[in-house]
This record gives C-alpha cells, structure tokens and sequence, in this order.
C-alpha cells in the first residue's frame, strides 16, 4: 500500500528578512512498507517527524530525497498529485479547522464534490460514510454545536466519503477528551476491520497503539523501533530512552518481573496481566502466599 | 456573551417562500426594491404594501418576529424623516425656532418613511426564508456570467460560505482571549474611549494570528480533500427551477408591470 523509501525531508529555516537560514532536517532517511488492510500506528513524542512523515503520504510535503510511493503512485509525480490525495484521505488534528461547510452533510459531501461524483451518488456516499462513523442523525446540524469528538468523526466521514484505501490520522484525539479519544478510535478500529481501509494512526497516546497490528517508533526524524505492538511495548527500557511511555498496565507488569515475578514482558492489557498473575496464583499456590506474608 | 448570536436571521420553518428557489428570492427582493423607487404615488405604494402583506403571509414567519427585526433601524428612519421634514426648501407651514416644516418636506418625509419600511421589511423577508448558504449559492448562479469577465465567481461564493462557517468559531475564540487577558488584570470595561482602543491590541493581535493559523490548516485540509477551485466540481444540492420557481417569476413580472402601469396612470 504505502512504501518509503530513503526518505528525507528538510525544512528551509528563515531569519527575520525571510532569507534562507539553513535548513533542518525533519526527517532523516526512513525506510518503512505498509501492507494494505494494517492498521498501523506511528508514535514518537514532539518533534520526532512523525507529522512531516504523515503529510509525504498524502503528497502535501514533498520529498528532498527519496522516494514515497503510495498505491503504486509516485509523489514526485505532479500528474498523480490528485490521484494519491483521493486514495490516502488526510483527517488533521484541529476538527474545527478542517470542517468546510455549514451543515454535516455539506461538509461530508465537499470532498466528493471536488473530485466530480455525479449528484445522485454524492447523497449515496454521504449516507453510508455518517452511517460508518455513527453521525447519520445528526447530518443536517451545525458543526459548531458538536463536540470535538463528534466533529472528528464527521471529519473522517468527508475522508471516507471519498472512498481513499487508506487513511491517515495526524494526532486526531489530540485535542479532544477521554469520551471524545475513545469515540474517534473505536470509529478508525471499525473502518479498519469491517471496509479494510488502510488506517495510518499518529498519536502519542500509547494505548490508541495497543490494538494496532504494527507500531512504528519515531525518533529524531529517524525510524528508532517497527514491530507489533508486544514486541514494542515489552521494550520497557528503550522506549524510556526515547521519552515515550508504555501503557500503564504493560509498566506495571514490567515493575513486577524487575521484583522477581516470572510473568511474561509483552503484557498489554489488564486482562493479561489478571490472568497472568492468577495463572501465577493457581500454579505455585505457596510462591503466592509466601508474597501476602512478606 | 455572545451566546445569544445567531448568524443571520434565519427563521426556520416550512413556507412556500421557504422552499423556493434562492435565486427567485434573491432577483424578487431586487425587483421589488426597484418597484418601490418606480411607483410614486398613493395607489402605488397601496399596491406594494399588498404585495408585502401577502408574502409576509406566506412566509408562515410571525409578523412580530419580523417586526422586532425593523426596531434597530428605526433610528435611521427617524433620522432620514426629519431631515427630509425640515430640511426641503419650499412653503412654510409650521415654524418653530429655526425649524421650518414645509409643505413639500411632509410630502416627501411621508413618502421616504414608506419606502424604507417597505424596503427593510421587503429584505429582511428573503433573509428570513434564505439560509446563508442558500443565498451563497444563489449567488454564485446569478453571478456566473461575470465568469466570462474574469471574475472569480466560484472563489467569492466559497470564501463567503467559509468566512459565515468560521464567525462563531473566532468569536468564540474572542471571548476566550478576552476572559484570558481579563484574568491578566486587562480592563475592558474603561469608559475612555482611548483607553478602550487601546485595550483593544492585545485582543486583536492573538485573534489576528490565530486566524492566519486557522486559514493556514483549513487551506492544507482542503487540499488533502482534492480541492482545486471551481473547475470539474459537482454539486451536492444542485439549484434546479421547478415548475412553482416559474409562477413565482411570473408573478414577479405581473408586479412589475403593475408598477410601471401605476407610474405611468397616476
């Protein structure tokens, strides 16, 4: 679906005149591959590249050096500028500065619009993609009297309205609270395993990481950790090196076996970790009511 | 404080007005505010104060409500009045200090005050019935011929539709701003009117930048969304004629002709 490869991108920084300063390098040769159908998530704390990273996909940054090829689509090439823009649907991270229109449904039928679906299929599509998101009731509301994670579900709705086969999400629960984050995902997570669309999460929220087939790490511009979610998480240490977190449950449980505990490293959940340690319980019964006395 | 905002004066409900077409709407207020300057007599502003009432009537809009809407411009139709009222030469016939009422000054007050009303009544009924985005669209249909001059139609329609999408949005963001620099010991409620342009600043600088921001990410959002001006654009809610669309400009024409019939008769 998506590979780079080699890529590099510096911005130009400018003095106060507006001439050319020097450059910085954003992104420092990233080689990575995304199967179609993976739901994929990129981490990496401020400043990691990772939101230069998602612009390459959908031909908004281009590279310096290097390649990205998107569905088979080269971005260096003008003439499948738009192509590219149409398969790899962009959902950013401010909701009230992406919706366009006045009403939901305009603002879901903008995108279609712009690439010419004839009248009658625009209301088909618009129908099905507020369905997908759960937002169908509210399509003749303004956007400004929904919530932030209302509005970004109706942002992902102008995205897959569009029919793309891969969405990419810049930070889209950045801005919005714990009920509105929970909303948003579990929308990405359905699109992802019911229509098979290529998802492309950024976020530094590690549990929005959990469920992803695949993880990439982001570090100074550099590709510091690809793997699924276990093998990146059971990596306590290294991602402390990095600055990121790992979910609570999975530093918890790293707590545990640095206190002697035999329990496996790649617990994500408070479920493994729940059967983990009654599995732990029930197996040496004695180990278990030594740990109550001490 | 500004919750009581509503953008426009959309009054919602079902009305033929309602459902009609924008542009029918749009080239009806326009023919009607010529009318008024066309007819010049009695009759002629009995006829046009008809043609009001009825469609007020099929507005389904309350007369009060839109009367409540006239209450702001009544200053200026008091104001208009009486310079007309004192201020034509001609024959005296009430004096009063240096005030001089004259004949044709009522003459020509009376008729001015009737106009107004009727043209403010006769606009705030199409905005009444028209969402913004209907008279944007509208607008961007009746205007499509200066294409040919050059004139970016399509460009104008859009950046009216974003500016209305994005008013409540900044000004939301006026009173967080506000509240902000309040909470920073900032004094917006000086009498001074110096010192309140002054206050003014640090309000409208933040707003300022975070609007260029704003316009920033929106434009990047429209990209990502392929969109690239007016050209090879379909439309979601295509404006299309239907068969009322053409009794409503037939009987705008009637009344048109009626008017001109009047002007020529008295």
């Amino acid at each position: 679906m998506i590979k780079i490869s080699k890529l590099i991108h510096d911005y130009i920084k400018r003095d106060d005149e507006g001439n050319a300063a020097g450059t910085v390098r954003a992104i420092d040769g990233v080689d990575l591959q995304v199967e179609p159908g993976m739901f994929i998530a990129v981490l990496g704390h401020n400043g990691s590249g990772k939101s230069t990273l998602a612009k390459h996909l959908n031909a908004l940054l281009f590279p310096t050096e290097g390649e990205v090829w998107v569905d088979g689509l080269d971005t260096r090439e003008e003439k499948n500028l738009w192509e590219i823009r149409r398969e790899a649907g962009m959902v950013f991270q401010n909701p009230d500065n992406q919706i366009i229109a006045q009403v939901v449904e305009e603002d879901v039928g903008f995108g279609p619009e712009n690439i010419g679906v004839p009248t009658q299929e625009i209301w088909k599509r618009v129908e099905e993609s507020l369905k997908a998101v759960g937002m169908y009731e509210y399509r003749k509301k303004s956007p400004n009297r929904l919530s932030g994670g209302q509005k970004q579900r109706v942002s992902i709705a102008g995205v897959i309205a569009m029919e793309p086969k891969c969405i990419i999400m810049d930070e889209p629960t950045a801005m919005l609270d714990p009920n509105g984050r929970k909303e948003v995902i579990k929308a990405a997570m359905k699109l992802n395993r019911e229509k098979g669309i290529t998802v492309i999460l950024i976020t530094h929220y590690m549990e929005e990481a959990i469920n992803a087939d695949k993880i990439f790490v982001m570090d100074k511009g550099k590709l510091a950790m690809q793997g699924t979610p276990k093998e990146i998480f059971s990596q306590v240490e290294k991602m402390k090196e990095l600055n990121l977190d790992v979910p609570e449950v999975t530093l918890l449980a790293h707590e545990l076996r640095k206190g002697g505990l035999d329990i496996p490293a790649d617990i994500l959940t408070k479920e493994e970790l729940a059967d983990a340690l009654l599995g732990k319980a029930q197996s040496d019964p004695a180990g278990g009511s030594n740990g109550d006395q001490s | 404080m500004f919750d009581s905002i509503t953008l426009g004066q959309y009054y919602q409900t079902d009305s033929v007005l309602h459902r009609l077409d924008p542009r029918v709407k749009l080239v009806g207020t326009f023919a009607y505010l010529i009318s008024l300057f066309v007819v010049d007599s009695l009759p002629g502003y009995l006829l046009a104060a008809l043609f009001l009432a009825v469609m007020i009537k099929l507005s389904n809009v309350p007369f009060r409500y839109i009367v409540r809407g006239m209450k702001t411009i009544l200053f200026l139709l008091i104001i208009t009045v009486c310079f007309n009222l004192f201020l034509t030469p001609g024959e005296v016939i009430w004096e009063f200090w240096i005030f001089k009422m004259t004949r044709e000054g009522l003459n020509f007050a009376i008729k001015m005050a009737i106009r107004l009303s009727l043209l403010i009544l006769g606009s705030s009924i199409m905005t009444l019935t028209t969402t913004p985005t209907q008279l944007t669209d509208a607008l961007e249909s009746l205007m499509r011929p200066l294409k040919k001059v050059r004139v970016p139609v399509h460009e104008i329609a859009m950046m009216m539709s974003i500016a209305l999408r994005f008013i409540p949005i900044l000004m939301e963001e006026t009173d967080k701003i506000m509240k902000a620099q309040i909470a920073r010991g900032a004094d917006f409620e000086s009498r001074n009117l110096i010192k309140k342009i002054k206050s003014m600043v640090p309000l409208l600088v933040p707003l300022f930048i975070s609007a260029f921001r704003r316009a920033n990410d929106l434009a990047m959002a429209m990209e990502a969304r392929c969109y690239r001006g007016g050209e090879g654009r379909t439309k979601m809610k295509p404006l299309v004629y239907s068969s009322k669309d053409r009794v409503a400009y037939l009987i705008l024409l009637l009344f048109f002709a009626a008017c001109i019939a009047m002007r020529i008769l008295f």
